[in-house]
């Protein structure tokens, strides 16, 4: 890739503020997940007492339910970071976009042109 | 059915990664009488599969359409066939057996599977799609000297491929002993012939529909016998389990964690060789270059994540199922009480339990099919090292005569293909488990680390990745050497040197720590050049500007 684009990328806000909100979001899922898995993880380890205890009268025990959320948990949080990235991110990528392509055509003096705005 | 059936695990084992910490015996399948009503639906199946693949072969010219498709494949077909991949025979029969014989602990199996896929999403699968084109050395080796990262990548996969390839094999092997009453010599062959006939022909374009129409038929198989058990009950799962507490020899105890994690260290080292080790899977990456767009990437694995969990849940509702249907029926089993075929026909038995012989065949021909199409897609990603990373980039140096490159490939298909079958041969009686969980282990200390670190560190340098992820396979290898499955079951020694179940904890901190180590201590040229390299990765990875070009043909 020219090294021109690349600084123009890299000067665009719009990059700046993807690049910044998507993996400051990237990484918190990331923990949320790592701290349900290692927690049910460390539950089944340390507690197996309390994991197989019944909730009620049945045989119904803590256990099973919470496995199931650690499966919900899974596909749900997967939704939510797909959902805002295929909406929000992706809207502010097309811009960067246009405007590498845009400083790319136009003659060196219009280059600093002011970059296509996205609201997100 | 003779009554010498010993406790088979293999089949299901296959690739039950959670059995080589439940540690359960191992055994030979005894060959079963002749099933036929599985051999017409298998017959239907291949019939089929190899239609498609006659259409595929029309649609395979040039190697961006053997490795990737052409990049054709939507979201949601691709997020089938990444289901495909991972729901194998070991999934759906081992899980339904480690559930049948200890209840949760099958569950606590199940999640390490899923877990790995948010991860991936989050932080891999858009740079995945934004700087790969056909394999994933492509991505790792992006701003490095080609020759070493490609030659690192390329035994990574080849030896990840090799150890699932084995497994698959064996495991198919002993399920079509058993399900279909053919000698093992003749189904691993049967495998292999239909497996390059896939790939050789038909590409990607026919391995990723073979896995698609394969996903679908289990999922309707499986939603179809939890459903029926389900049925039975009302629909409340408080009276099924009440049933299952009451019949099962462990009562109450199967609603709780049992033995399957045994310690701490085990129990999170083995988790992260699952939810890493996904992550570094040649044959699940590659799929990631089979769609057009970050976009569809990042719908693939919503819909490949919601379709395996979906299916674990599945699978827990049917051990159940068979703890009250096939644990309580004296027809599914021996004079000595043990189930007919071992624990890993639980599911099997249930099928023809709710849905008779006709339902028992067609469950049959999907657990074959399974394995099929897994055994395809693994083929494929290590005929792609070859003719991609080591002959096109590294021999030719990206200049490949025309053509020259699909033929590499297509060789190597076919020399992966017999090597398959006579590892597969020689390999009978092997510990499959062990197999595929060294597979994991190795694609989460070798691939991943690499993977990750040239993406998202700048300071990584060409000898940081090249020495870092050879010093994680290593380790990797060397502490599953270590430990009881080979140094106690293979070697007879005593007692094992390394004490846990999985090395990843410990092999995957080796290599991280080898990538840092190596790459800040780099003072060379290249290094200033790699380093120099980083913005315009980054930029590429994160915008995908420059990767259009590559994956519009």
């Amino acid at each position: 890739m020219d090294q021109d684009v690349v600084q123009r990328v890299k000067n665009d806000p719009n990059y700046q503020k993807l690049v910044k909100t998507r993996s400051r979001y990237g990484w918190m899922l990331t923990w949320a997940v790592m701290i349900v898995y290692y927690g049910f993880t460390c539950l089944n380890a340390f507690d197996k007492e309390f994991m197989g205890s019944r909730i009620g009268a049945g045989v119904m025990s803590w256990g099973v339910p919470l496995g199931l959320f650690v499966i919900l948990f899974t596909v749900v949080v997967t939704g939510i970071y797909v959902r805002r990235a295929n909406s929000e991110f992706d809207a502010l990528t097309d811009a960067i976009q246009r405007n590498a392509a845009a400083g790319q055509a136009a003659p060196a003096s219009q280059t600093n042109a002011e970059p296509v705005k996205v609201r997100a | 059915m003779k009554n010498t059936i010993r406790t088979l695990s293999s089949a299901a084992l296959l690739a039950a990664t959670g059995a080589a910490m439940a540690a359960p015996d191992l055994g030979q399948a005894t060959k079963q009488a002749t099933n036929y009503t599985a051999i017409i639906m298998f017959a239907v199946f291949v019939v089929l599969t190899l239609f498609i693949t006659k259409w595929a072969a029309k649609r395979t010219r040039s190697a961006s359409d053997f490795y990737t498709a052409g990049g054709g494949i939507t979201g949601f077909q691709n997020g089938l066939a990444i289901a495909g991949d991972f729901m194998s025979a070991a999934s759906f029969l081992g899980i339904s057996a480690a559930v049948f014989a200890n209840g949760f602990d099958g569950l606590i199996y199940a999640i390490g599977f899923l877990v790995g896929w948010p991860v991936i999403t989050f932080l891999m699968a858009e740079r995945l799609r934004n700087l790969g084109r056909f394999t994933f050395a492509d991505v790792a080796a992006y701003r490095f000297a080609q020759k070493p990262v490609r030659m690192f990548a390329a035994s990574g996969t080849l030896v990840t491929v090799l150890f699932y390839l084995i497994a698959q094999m064996v495991g198919a092997g002993q399920l079509i002993k058993l399900l279909f009453g053919l000698d093992y010599g003749v189904a691993v062959v049967l495998v292999g012939i239909l497996m390059m006939v896939y790939v050789l022909f038909g590409g990607m374009t026919a391995t990723t529909w073979v896995q698609i129409i394969k996903a679908v038929m289990l999922l309707a198989g499986a939603s179809f016998m939890a459903f029926s058990v389900l049925a039975m009950y009302n629909f409340s799962p408080e009276q099924l389990f009440a049933k299952a507490v009451e019949v099962h020899s462990k009562k109450d105890s199967i609603m709780g964690p049992g033995n399957f994690i045994k310690d701490p260290i085990s129990g999170i080292s083995f988790g992260m060789a699952l939810m890493f080790g996904t992550a570094g899977l040649p044959h699940i990456l590659m799929r990631f270059f089979t769609v057009p767009s970050a976009k569809e990437a990042r719908k693939s694995v919503l819909w490949a994540t919601t379709w395996i969990g979906y299916f674990y849940i599945l699978t827990f509702i049917i051990g159940f199922g068979a703890i009250v249907l096939v644990g309580t029926n004296p027809a599914f089993k021996d004079a000595a009480g043990k189930l007919l075929g071992g624990n890993n026909m639980a599911a099997v038995h249930l099928a023809s339990a709710v849905g008779g012989d006709v339902f028992l065949g067609f469950i049959s021909a999907v657990a074959f099919a399974t394995i099929l199409a897994v055994v395809a897609g693994l083929t494929l990603s290590g005929a792609s090292a070859v003719s991609h990373d080591i002959y096109a980039t590294v021999i030719k140096k990206g200049q490949p005569a025309p053509g020259s490159e699909l033929r590499v490939s297509k060789i190597t298909t076919i020399i992966l293909g017999i090597i398959a079958v006579a590892l597969g041969y020689v390999f009978e009686t092997v510990n499959v488990a062990f197999m595929v969980s060294l597979a994991f282990a190795i694609a989460a200390s070798a691939n991943f680390p690499v993977l990750f670190m040239s993406v998202l560190w700048s300071k990584c340098t060409t000898r940081g990745a090249t020495v870092g992820g050879f010093l994680g396979l290593i380790t990797a290898v060397g502490l599953t050497i270590l430990s009881k499955s080979v140094w106690v079951d293979v070697f007879h020694n005593k007692t094992e040197i390394f004490p846990y179940t999985s090395p990843a904890l410990f092999s995957m901190i080796v290599g991280f720590a080898g990538v840092w180590l190596f790459s800040v201590t780099d003072k060379s040229k290249r290094a200033a050049i790699d380093m120099a390299g980083f913005e315009a990765q980054e930029v590429r990875s994160e915008t995908g500007i420059g990767a259009a070009a590559a994956s519009a043909h």
